[in-house]
């Protein structure tokens, strides 16, 4: 008699990628639509999460209807201006460049005690200004380019990348992201290079972050569903692995929320008085 | 034959009028077809994602039968047109989940109040809405159904329920936020396809699922709407994501040889009240 065993079943990151493209496209043309705008801005950094959702921009809404722009500073890496210029290109979107330099360099001149990292929070804020202003001026809803993993690790300059209202890319870990990214047809140099926030020079996300993604984001997905962290072990991630992905997540819930109010009433918002973002009787 | 359109529709979030203006517009377009039954999805007229909004547009049967016969005068139709709606329901100081079979331009024959109400994951439905109590087959000009809504569909025992009570066809509106991308569809939707063919052949009834369409906030309505056989196999099928039109003829007239074929459902009857010690005596969670 033959004996045939079972496949062993268990959770996977890997998705339809076609399947997620469409309806990524689809939530960006109806999310814009309901908002009354024809038009999204991007800001392009020459990382895989805004080449990614640019490319999404683009199917979605047609080049024509895509403003991208490239916001370095003088201490941004010259790799980050090419890929950014290779990426615009290739989805064949015009890139605005505005140099945010003399923002950043005007406020530091005043701050001598000006850290790298609070300089790096500073140049997050300062793209957010020139987004949301570029957005105005050309009546594009920006579109955010966080990714899950990320916003799990609470690793972005608060009221800063995260500040966009609408986000493709928000539920996909990082490693989901490069499998769209390839999907979507972004240059493989993009896809590859360790990935970087570029705020402070020689800066990459694993070295911040102490876990590979590839590792944190299989971590994240059991976690968030509730796996217990033998089953983790059994998997073969490391005690280590597994506290420093969860304190990341339960240092940072907070960052993830809107401002604490103090509730006084029957009525708080967003307590008592809940109506969903899209409710416009 | 009784020509059936399943509308899979998007609704204006939140907004009645809009919605009943398109909805108006859609069965204008479609009185060509003249169809004899229209099936639209759970809360069809205003979005499924309301929160405590649904205090505001929730409407009672009977100012939704005034709604839905002025869309149907405007569109044009002369003749009787039967409609399944889903709806927030205002009764007092209670609100439901319902769905409405309405023979217009007249007549109100049954409102179904959702049952299993999801309050679980994306959804929070228990607290904003009161829980149903009943499954009931009834009588149509066509022959007997029932009406199911969403998730009331994802137990079996309630289309047991149903089909026992003589339902020949049984409609379901849903909402269904696509979820689970690793496959071919999503997986609620592959859950839809299993259970709606599983349900028509076990019983031998006509499983009509209409399916919103739209973001709500960043929860996309699957669509994928149904049409299933009393034989278990998919007559029509809606595409995911969009708006669409399916239309149908359900032949109640092929119902007795599938179930002659496949006499499950008197088996069920005949079998079930044998059961019935042990369903009460798990429900009492005796020796558990």
């Amino acid at each position: 008699m033959r004996v045939l065993e079972a496949n062993r079943l268990g959770e996977t990151l890997e998705l339809n990628w076609p399947l997620v493209a469409d309806f990524l496209t689809r939530f960006i043309r109806e999310e814009l639509a309901w908002r009354g705008y024809e038009k999204a801005l991007v800001a392009v950094s020459g990382g895989v999460d805004s080449a990614t959702t640019l490319a999404l921009a683009v199917r979605a809404l047609g080049a024509d209807r895509v403003h991208a722009l490239f916001l370095p500073h003088r201490d941004s890496s010259p790799l980050s201006r090419e890929h950014a210029y290779l990426v615009a290109e290739t989805f064949g979107v015009a890139l605005e460049e505005v140099d945010i330099t003399p923002m950043v360099e005007g406020y530091a001149a005043l701050t001598p005690d000006l850290t790298p990292h609070r300089k790096g929070n500073v140049m997050a804020r300062a793209r957010m200004i020139v987004l949301f202003d570029k957005s105005q001026a050309y009546r594009a809803l920006p579109l955010g380019t966080g990714n899950k993993t990320e916003r799990l690790f609470g690793y972005y300059t608060w009221h800063g990348d995260d500040s966009p209202p609408v986000n493709p890319l928000g539920d996909l870990y990082k490693t989901q992201v490069w499998r769209l990214a390839e999907h979507l047809g972004v240059p493989e140099p993009v896809v590859k290079k360790p990935p970087t926030a570029d705020l402070v020079p020689g800066q990459t996300d694993e070295a911040d972050l102490g876990v590979r993604y590839l590792r944190a984001d299989v971590i994240l997905e059991h976690y968030l569903k509730g796996y217990p962290d033998g089953y983790l072990l059994g998997l073969g991630f490391t005690e280590e692995e597994i506290r420093r992905v969860k304190e990341g997540v339960n240092r940072t819930h907070w960052k993830r929320a809107l401002p604490t109010v103090a509730l006084l009433s029957s009525t708080g918002i967003g307590e008592f008085y809940l109506r969903p973002l899209d409710y416009r009787p | 034959m009784v020509r059936h359109a399943i509308l899979q529709f998007r609704p204006e979030k939140s907004r009645l009028r809009e919605s009943l203006e398109r909805l108006r517009a859609v069965l204008e377009a479609l009185r060509p077809h003249a169809p004899q039954v229209v099936v639209l999805p759970e809360t069809a007229l205003t979005g499924y994602f309301l929160q405590g909004g649904v205090r505001e547009l929730a409407l009672t049967r009977f100012e939704l039968l005034e709604l839905l016969e002025e869309a149907y005068r405007k569109a044009g139709f002369g003749e009787p047109l039967d409609v399944v709606v889903g709806f927030y329901e205002r009764d007092g100081g209670a609100y439901y989940n319902s769905a409405a079979y309405l023979e217009l331009p007249h007549r109100i024959l049954h409102v179904h109040r959702k049952v299993f109400l999801p309050t679980y994951g994306v959804f929070d439905e228990e607290r904003y809405l009161a829980r149903g109590s009943r499954v009931e087959a009834f009588a149509t000009r066509f022959g007997r159904a029932a009406i199911l809504i969403c998730e009331d569909f994802w137990h079996s025992v309630t289309a047991t329920i149903a089909a026992l009570d003589g339902a020949e066809v049984i409609y379901v509106p849903a909402a269904s936020p696509a979820r689970g991308f690793q496959g071919a569809r999503p997986e609620n939707v592959e859950r839809w396809r299993t259970l709606a063919r599983a349900v028509a052949a076990e019983h031998g009834v006509y499983v009509v699922l209409a399916s919103l369409v739209g973001f709500e906030a960043g929860k996309g309505m699957s669509g994928g709407s149904l049409v299933v056989g009393p034989e278990g196999r998919i007559q029509a099928e809606a595409p995911l994501f969009e708006e669409a039109v399916l239309l149908a003829d359900l032949d109640w007239e092929r119902i007795p040889p599938v179930r002659y074929d496949s006499p499950l459902l008197s088996d069920l009857e005949a079998a079930l009240p044998l059961l019935l010690p042990d369903l009460e005596r798990v429900l009492r969670k005796e020796g558990r």
